[in-house]
């Protein structure tokens, strides 16, 4: 490969780097009889945080042992988000913490005799060589070259740094790889987002509606456990699947739906819902507007035309329809979370907003809630310079209601063939691993090689490492501070993260790291205080609390000002959309150029021999960032891939057996998947756990195990109304021997 | 004292947080576990029904573990758990063979482990790891002989079921159904 730039297996790394792993994995079993357990809680300290494995951020306590080692995590008794109680993956945390093959010490690429590799650095070195080549490249091509992808809690102070560099190209892959279509959707329908965590009101509600939102195997903690808790009370669960997933099998009634045909039946129940006048009058009368229009669009749309789509027998669909009405307004059609399919999402979310609006679940128990925000005054910093560049002028009109920034455009962007209205030639990725979490490898790698400068930012060698320039190894949530959480829910609450120990070897919290860039380029004007622990003890003071309470209680949550968790009887409520009403009709759509009213239009269907690939989450891991957690790993090793015995048959597939996946371009997995025979998913279609199949050899737990869906992504079916990449357009067979040349070392 | 557990399978997602909870609040090394679930799915597409259940010692009453002890490692403890002294267990493996649930491993350092109940936690008034920690509450612990203990609330209230009765070892975990 003539490449400019190589991925390099950090297995490859300087021996100085092996040298300092050995030993640390021992400390996880530094105990093991019940007598020694007995003494050490006797002299127990826990310090509070809020987790980082997912970004639910649950809050919780870290138990010590007496000789100050981490020992484990327990949530937060008076967290709304997890209500004492973390998942499994914050349970594991510590696996975070002690896995001894994390990221140690900066590291930068170098040309050894023609060959690249990573030598180690120090910091001082490390951020000097970055802020030198970050400036560089800045008098070159101007400070909107330099684009940031990020994910987590470093965010906010790798955006501060480069907003104060000059550049606002800041993308979170949340948005376009996941949860946009939704909030674009709700925002043109409500006025209003979802939120995260979800506003979903599901401890109350009596029907909760799932469209491929696999509740359950999702480990979004709060959200399951009101599932449960609706469960004891009797809440009807009707679950919208083409794969029996855990919330299927806790159903009323599942709609084993054919692939990509969701808003056909959206549609359907729609018609039932205003022909059999099962919607709310009142509330319709008097919070929407454009009923009328959408009682015309939705009059052909009857559960017969839906069954021929989605093969649901329109029995079913009226049944299910009668089901949300009976229990309306406490009923949820749920927005979901990761719903960037097959690009017509926000259509999609469109339509299941409606529902939600027929039903006049938005603003009602047991349906959307209104959440309340802890009041936290923010320290000011100067005015940031203003950005000459924003992200939308690298290609006006493209995507335009985004209202995020979309990182597969900034991608684009970083290769000149695309003629982007401005240069991209230096990457900041913090705390995603944008080669598995963006569709598409080929054009992100193609990106990689314009680029003059690459950092990445992580606590474990992922992928993206692999390609960068300057690796600064991040220490994990359980050795710093952040900033303090703030997330809105029915009572407003703010959770501190302090660390409970000091950082592992020779990595830095994101706060140090982006600070210390600020330092080397002159701009710690935006960062006033040396240690944030300064900074949240500013910001607590000026709400009658300070850092040392927080330290002691963990949290804090306060009454609503207000009793207005939910809409009141006849309260007039004025939306944040242009007409003030709850737009059934979207004239900021059609003003757009786009369908005012949602659509079914048909998708692509597998070819002769393939099927579609549905991927999905497990509840032990978090995308892929958790594949070499050893508590985790321990839980789950690797994905498999579900076949239908019909489709097993037909191929004489064994249960169990290694095979590897083509896709329709091509595209061979890496590494192979076990089959597992399962009537569980539909025959024209496979599915499997997403974050699995890594390549990094440096990350020795989850290195070739499993097969990854996001290298078959090669097809993305694009959202034109703000960009999310729709990955179910995808299609695979199956390869039971693999040429000894294509098989990845 | 008779202590006992109940799963409701109706709940359970089958996350493993109970696997992961118990292994961190009992230091269990990684690659073993002392609880661990089971998913049992019947049917044809699209007919189908799936139970879940998180599963561990049952702490028989007529323990086959307790009874084929050559040392008296294993033994009741206080309302009926079933206990490994590891300084007197030989790590023979007696008890692996004799338990029809499968219940026991061998710990690296040469005794064999199981669940405690989280003896310790009880005594002290906390509910065992894997209860506490559970996401959906599915796990309901306590007393029978204390009929408001949540275990007995749950079991006058609901249908259940006891696995692999046909042993005759009279376990104490009980699966809501």
């Amino acid at each position: 490969m003539a490449n400019r730039r190589q991925f390099i297996k950090l297995s490859f790394m300087g021996a100085g780097a092996v040298a300092l792993s050995s030993g640390a994995y021992g400390a996880l079993n530094f105990l093991s009889s019940p007598e020694e357990v007995k003494k050490l809680k006797v002299d127990l300290k826990r310090t509070p945080t809020y987790c980082e494995v997912c970004f639910w951020k649950c809050a919780g306590w870290v138990y010590k042992t007496s000789e100050g080692q981490i020992w484990k995590i327990i949530g937060n008794d008076e967290d709304q988000h997890c209500n004492g109680r973390l998942c499994p993956r914050g349970t594991g945390g510590v696996g975070m913490y002690y896995d001894e093959e994390r990221l140690k010490t900066p590291l930068i690429r170098t040309s050894d005799r023609g060959k690249q590799i990573f030598r180690e650095a120090s910091w001082d070195e490390a951020l000097g060589y970055v802020a030198e080549k970050m400036k560089s490249i800045s008098s070159k091509y101007g400070p909107e070259s330099i684009a940031l992808f990020t994910h987590g809690s470093g965010s906010t102070y790798f955006t501060t740094l480069l907003k104060a560099f000059g550049s606002s190209i800041i993308a979170e892959p949340s948005y376009a790889q996941c949860r946009g279509p939704r909030d674009e959707a709700f925002m043109a329908t409500f006025g209003e987002e979802v939120y995260s965590p979800e506003i979903t009101d599901i401890r109350d509600t009596k029907c909760l509606v799932l469209i491929g939102s696999h509740i359950g195997e999702n480990m979004h903690n709060g959200q399951i456990q009101e599932m449960s808790d609706a469960i004891d009370k009797g809440v009807s669960i009707i679950t919208v699947d083409p794969r029996f997933s855990t919330a299927a099998g806790k159903s009323k009634y599942w709609l084993p739906i054919k692939p990509s045909t969701d808003l056909a039946l959206l549609l359907a129940w729609m018609h039932e819902i205003i022909y059999n006048n099962y919607y709310d009058k009142k509330y319709v009368e008097q919070y929407c507007s454009g009923l009328d229009k959408l009682k015309e669009h939705v009059k052909d749309f009857t559960p017969e035309w839906a069954y021929g789509i989605t093969t649901i027998k329109p029995d079913l669909i009226r049944k299910t329809a009668k089901e949300m009405a009976n229990a309306a307004p406490a009923v949820i059609v749920h927005p979901g979370r990761h719903v960037t399919w097959y690009g017509d999402d926000t259509q999609r979310e469109r339509a299941i907003a409606i529902l939600n609006a027929l039903l006049g679940s938005w603003g009602r128990r047991g349906g959307f809630y209104r959440p309340a925000k802890f009041d936290l005054p923010t320290y000011k910093i100067p005015v940031f310079p203003e950005p000459k560049k924003s992200w939308t002028d690298a290609f006006p009109g493209r995507y335009p209601l985004a209202s995020s920034p979309v990182s597969n455009a900034i991608i684009d962007a970083t290769i000149p063939d695309n003629k982007p209205g401005f240069e991209v030639k230096g990457w900041i990725v913090n705390g995603t691993n944008i080669i598995s979490s963006i569709p598409n490898q080929a054009n992100t790698l193609k990106a990689i090689q314009n680029l003059e400068l690459l950092v990445a930012i992580d606590t474990m060698p992922m992928e993206i490492t692999g390609w960068a320039d300057v690796i600064l190894p991040e220490c994990t949530y359980l050795e710093r501070y952040d900033m303090l959480r703030v997330s809105p829910h029915r009572k407003p609450a703010i959770a501190l993260r302090m660390p409970a120990a000091e950082p592992k070897n020779n990595t830095r919290s994101a706060y140090n790291i982006a600070r210390g860039l600020a330092l080397k380029m002159g701009l710690e004007k935006y960062f006033p205080f040396e240690k944030q622990e300064e900074l949240l003890d500013w910001q607590l003071k000026q709400v009658d609390s300070s850092l040392e309470e927080m330290q002691r209680i963990g949290m804090k949550t306060r009454e609503r000002d207000a009793d207005d968790l939910y809409f009141g009887e006849d309260e007039k409520v004025s939306f944040s959309t242009d007409s003030g009403k709850i737009e059934l009709y979207s004239k900021y759509f059609e003003q757009a150029g786009f369908d005012p009213l949602p659509k079914y239009l048909p998708h692509e269907e597998p070819p002769e021999g393939f099927y579609r690939l549905i991927y999905g989450r497990a509840p032990m891991h978090t995308f892929g960032r958790t594949a070499n957690n050893p508590n985790l790993t321990d839980l789950m090793k690797e994905n498999a891939l579900w076949v239908n015995p019909k489709v097993s048959k037909e191929w004489d597939l064994q249960n169990g057996q290694y095979i590897w996946l083509k896709n329709q371009d091509g595209v061979i997995s890496d590494f192979p998947i076990r089959v597992r025979i399962t009537e569980r998913i539909r025959w024209d279609s496979i599915y499997m756990v997403h974050g699995f199949g890594h390549g990094q050899k440096g990350m020795k737990r989850c290195f070739g195990k499993g097969a990854s869906d996001s290298q078959l992504m090669t097809k993305v079916l694009t959202d034109p109304i703000m960009g999310g990449t729709g990955m179910r357009g995808n299609f695979v067979t199956f390869v039971t021997k693999k040429a000894e040349s294509e098989v990845a070392s | 004292m008779r202590y006992a557990m109940a799963v409701d399978t109706k709940k359970c997602v089958g996350c493993s947080d109970c696997v992961v909870a118990c292994q961190t609040e009992n230091n269990v090394p990684i690659g073993f576990c002392r609880d661990w679930v089971v998913e049992v799915m019947n049917g044809t597409y699209p007919q189908l029904e799936i139970e879940i259940r998180s599963e561990r010692c049952n702490h028989c009453v007529n323990a086959p573990c307790v009874r084929c002890c050559p040392t008296g490692a294993s033994h009741f403890a206080e309302g009926g758990i079933v206990l490994v002294e590891k300084n007197k267990c030989i790590g023979c493996g007696a008890c692996i063979a004799s338990c029809p649930y499968d219940a026991r491993y061998p710990h690296p350092n040469g005794y064999v482990d199981k669940c405690t109940f989280c003896i310790h936690r009880i005594k002290t008034g906390m509910e065992p790891a894997c209860a506490a920690v559970c996401p959906t509450k599915c796990i309901y612990f306590g007393d029978l002989d204390d009929p408001n203990s949540k275990v007995s609330s749950v079991l006058k209230k609901r249908k259940y079921k006891t696995l692999i009765q046909e042993a005759g070892t009279k376990p104490q975990l009980y699966f809501l159904i």
